[in-house]
C-alpha cells in the first residue's frame, strides 16, 4: 500500500542536519530560557550568593586559628591556605544544581517538548553546563570579594585567572555526571541525595580545608589523587605560589577523563529516555 | 501491505475523495514487561481531517502519540508521519508536527510570550519572526493580555491554549494532541474544543486521544477505538453509530420514587438493545437502548401496564460511551478526572 507520500512535509525538512549555526541558535534560546528563570525567581541565586560568604566566615573565623596555628601562623595563614580550596569546593557543590534542575525539566511536560523538536540533543544539555557555569562564576566572584575582605591576598594575578578557568573546566566535567543523573534518577531529591553521597566524602577526604600531613597513609593516597585536592592545591599554587605541575595535570586529566566518558553518557540516556 | 479492514475501518484507498495518508500505522507494538501498551495497532490519518482515538485509561494512546512524535520507540511495527518514519527519519518528522502532551509542556517558570519566543527560535525561525509569531499566537488564543506573566500564574484553560499556541507555531503540517481537554472544567474544555476546531479548519491534520466520546464526537471525523494496546474499532463517526445502530431512550418517572420499578419493568420486558439499561439516580431517569420502533413501543406499553407517570421521555443517538460497551463488552473505566459526570449505575441487562 503506497500511502506514505510527503506531500505535506516542507523542502526544508528534507536535509535532516542540522548546521552548527542552527545548535548555537538553538543552546542560545535555551540559555535565555534558563537565564529567564533566574530573572522570574531571584531567589536560586540565594545559594551562590550566600555559600561563599557563610563558608568563608565559618571557616575562617571558627578553624582559622587553631589551623593557623598548625600551619605556622595565624588566622592569616588559614585564609591563604582555605580560599583556594573553598573555591575548589564551589566548582563541585554548584554543579550539583544542573543535575536538580534538569530533573525538574524532565517531571514536566517541557522536556517532552523539547525533544519533539527538530534541535539537537546535546543543545539542551549545554545550555544548561552553560547556564549553570555562570552561576559559578558570580558566586566565584562573590568568594573572591569575600575573601579579599578577610584578608586574602593574590600574589599572582593572572594565577586568579587560571585558576577560574581550571575549576570551570573541572566543574564543567562533574556537571555531566549530575546530568546523566537528572536522567537516571526519578526526582530532584533523588539527584541532591546521590550528590551528598559522592560530594561528601571527596570534599572531607581532601585537602580543601586542612593540610593532609596528619592523615593516615591510605587516605594521603586517596587525597593526592582526589580532583578536588588536586583542584584546590593547583589553585594554591596558582593564586599563592608553590609547585603545580602535579596537580594540575591530575586535575586537568581527571577533567578530561570525566567529560569523554560521561557526556556520551549523559547524551545518550537523555536520547534514550522513554 | 494489504488494506485488511477491522470492523469496517475506512482505508484510504476506499477513498478517492480524501487525501492521502498524513499518518500511517503498521502492526506497531510496544511492551513494557507484561504490560502489552501497544499491541499490533493498525491505523491512518488522510490529511486534512481530525482522527479521534478514544479508549479508557491505560489504553495505549500516549505511548501511540509519544511514538507518533518520536519520543518513544517502538518494539516492532512502522509508523510514519508526512511520509517521514518515525524511526528512521525523526529529525525530518519533528519538522513537520506540532505535539501537545497529555500533561502540560509549557515551561511554568516562563511567561507566556517568552515561551513561544523560544520555541520560534527552537524552531528556527529568525528573531523578528519568532517575535511576530509569538504576538499573533497570543493574540489568536486570547492570551495577549497574560503575555507576561509566568504560565504558572494561568488557570488551567489558559495553560492548554498556551500549549495549543505553542504547538502552532511552526505551521505543522500534523498536530497531534494527546488528551486535550483531560482535568479541564466544562466551559474551560468548549474554549478548547473551539480552538481545536479553529486549527482544524485551517486545514491542519489532526490526531487526538480522549477519553471521552462527546469530545470525539465534537473534534473528530473519523473514530479508532483502542482498548489495551488493540484497535477494536475503526470508521467515521457516523458510520460506527450506524454500525451499532439504534437509539437510547431518556425515561423519567414524574416521581423520582418510581426509578427503581421502573428500571424493573423495563429489565422484565428484556429489551437489551446493545448496551445496558442504566439508571441515573442523579438525573431522575433510565436511559433505554432500543433498536426498533417495535421495542419503543413494546417499552411505552410496559411502563403503562405499570401504571407508571411519565414527565418526559426523550429519544438520543446512542452516545459513543455507549458504542464502546457495545464493541468491548465493558464500560470504559471513569476518567479520574472529572470532566463529564457519568455516574449512572449499571442494572442488569
Ligand atoms: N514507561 C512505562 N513503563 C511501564 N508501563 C508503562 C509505561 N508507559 C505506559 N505504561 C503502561 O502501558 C499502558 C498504556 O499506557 P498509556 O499509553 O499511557 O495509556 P493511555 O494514554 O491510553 O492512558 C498502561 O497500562 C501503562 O501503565
Ligand atoms: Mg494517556
Amino acid at each position: 500500500m503506497s500511502t506514505a507520500t510527503a506531500t505535506t512535509a516542507p523542502a526544508l525538512a528534507a536535509d535532516a542536519r542540522i548546521p552548527l549555526r542552527g545548535h548555537l541558535r538553538h543552546t542560545g534560546a535555551l540559555i535565555r530560557r534558563n537565564l529567564l528563570w533566574i530573572r522570574q525567581d531571584p531567589e536560586s541565586m540565594f545559594d551562590a550568593l550566600l555559600m561563599p560568604i557563610v563558608f568563608t566566615l565559618l571557616f575562617v573565623y571558627v578553624f582559622g586559628g587553631s589551623i593557623g596555628q598548625a600551619l605556622g601562623g595565624g588566622q592569616d595563614a588559614y585564609v591563604q591556605y582555605v580560599i583556594p580550596g573553598m573555591l575548589a569546593m564551589m566548582s563541585m557543590t554548584m554543579s550539583q544544581g544542573v543535575g536538580t534542575g534538569f530533573s525538574q525539566d524532565f517531571n514536566s511536560g517541557v522536556m517532552d517538548r523539547f525533544r519533539s523538536l527538530p534541535i539537537g540533543r546535546g543543545s539542551v544539555l549545554f545550555a544548561k553546563i552553560t547556564v549553570e557555569l555562570g552561576r559559578m562564576l558570580f558566586a566565584t566572584t562573590v568568594l573572591m570579594i569575600v575573601s579579599v575582605l578577610v584578608g586574602f591576598e593574590i600574589t599572582n594575578w593572572p594565577g586568579l585567572f587560571a585558576t577560574v578557568g581550571l575549576s570551570a573546566l573541572f566543574a564543567s566535567s562533574i556537571m555531566w555526571v549530575f546530568l546523566t543523573l537528572g536522567v537516571i534518577l526519578k526526582n530532584a531529591q533523588s539527584v541532591q541525595a546521590m550528590g551528598f553521597l559522592v560530594l561528601f566524602p571527596l570534599q572531607f577526604g581532601s585537602s580543601i580545608f586542612a593540610p593532609t600531613d596528619s592523615m593516615p597513609g591510605w587516605l594521603q593516597h586517596f587525597t593526592d589523587y582526589n580532583p578536588l585536592s588536586t583542584l584546590a592545591d593547583a589553585a594554591r599554587g596558582l593564586m599563592v605560589g608553590g609547585p603545580v605541575a602535579h596537580d594540575l595535570w591530575v586535575t586537568i586529566g581527571w577533567s578530561v577523563a570525566i567529560t569523554a566518558v560521561m557526556a556520551p553518557v549523559a547524551i545518550h540516556k537523555f536520547r534514550t529516555k522513554n | 501491505m494489504g488494506g485488511g479492514t477491522v470492523l469496517g475501518m475506512t482505508r484510504i484507498d476506499k477513498n478517492p475523495e480524501g487525501g492521502s495518508a498524513a499518518v500511517s500505522v503498521r502492526g506497531l507494538v510496544k511492551h513494557y514487561g507484561e504490560t502489552k501498551a501497544l499491541d499490533g495497532v493498525d491505523l491512518d490519518v488522510r490529511e486534512g481531517t481530525v482522527m479521534g482515538v478514544l479508549g479508557p485509561n491505560g489504553a495505549g494512546k500516549t505511548t501511540l502519540v509519544r511514538i507518533l512524535s518520536t519520543l518513544l520507540a517502538p518494539d516492532a511495527g512502522h509508523a510514519t508521519v508526512a511520509g517521514y518514519d518515525a524511526v528512521r527519519q525523526p529529525r525530518q518528522l519533528r519538522r513537520v508536527i506540532g505535539l501537545t502532551g497529555q500533561y502540560a509542556s509549557v515551561d511554568e517558570k516562563l511567561p507566556g510570550w517568552e515561551n513561544l519566543y523560544m520555541i520560534g527560535r527552537l524552531l528556527d525561525l529568525p528573531r523578528k519572526e519568532a517575535r511576530t509569531r509569538a504576538d499573533e499566537l497570543l493574540e489568536r488564543f486570547s492570551l495577549t493580555d497574560a503575555a507576561k506573566r509566568p504560565a504558572s500564574t494561568y488557570s488551567g484553560g489558559m495553560r492548554r491554549r498556551l500549549d495549543l499556541a505553542a504547538s502552532m507555531i511552526g505551521r505543522p503540517a500534523v498536530l497531534f494532541l494527546d488528551e486535550p481537554t483531560t482535568g479541564l472544567d466544562p466551559r474551560t474544555r468548549n474554549e478548547v474544543w473551539d480552538e481545536v476546531k479553529r486549527m482544524v479548519g485551517e486545514g491542519v491534520t489532526v490526531l487526538l486521544t480522549t477519553q471521552y466520546m462527546e469530545e470525539a464526537e465534537q473534534l473528530a471525523s473519523e473514530l479508532t477505538v483502542v482498548d489495551r494496546g488493540q484497535v477494536i474499532a475503526g470508521g467515521a463517526i457516523e458510520e460506527l453509530k450506524a454500525k451499532v445502530g439504534g437509539r437510547a431512550l431518556r425515561i423519567r418517572p414524574a416521581d423520582p420514587l418510581r426509578l427503581r420499578p421502573l428500571a424493573d419493568a423495563l429489565d422484565e420486558l428484556g429489551i437489551t438493545g446493545l448496551a445496558t439499561t442504566t439508571v441515573d439516580t442523579d438525573r431522575g431517569d433510565v436511559l433505554v437502548p432500543i433498536l426498533s420502533d417495535e421495542q419503543l413501543t413494546a417499552v411505552v406499553g410496559a411502563v403503562t401496564a405499570r401504571g407508571i407517570t411519565l414527565s418526559s421521555i426523550t429519544t438520543e443517538l446512542p452516545s459513543l460511551d455507549e458504542v464502546f460497551l457495545s464493541l468491548t463488552g465493558h464500560r470504559a473505566s471513569a476518567p479520574q478526572d472529572a470532566v463529564p459526570t457519568d455516574d449512572r449505575q449499571e442494572v442488569a441487562v
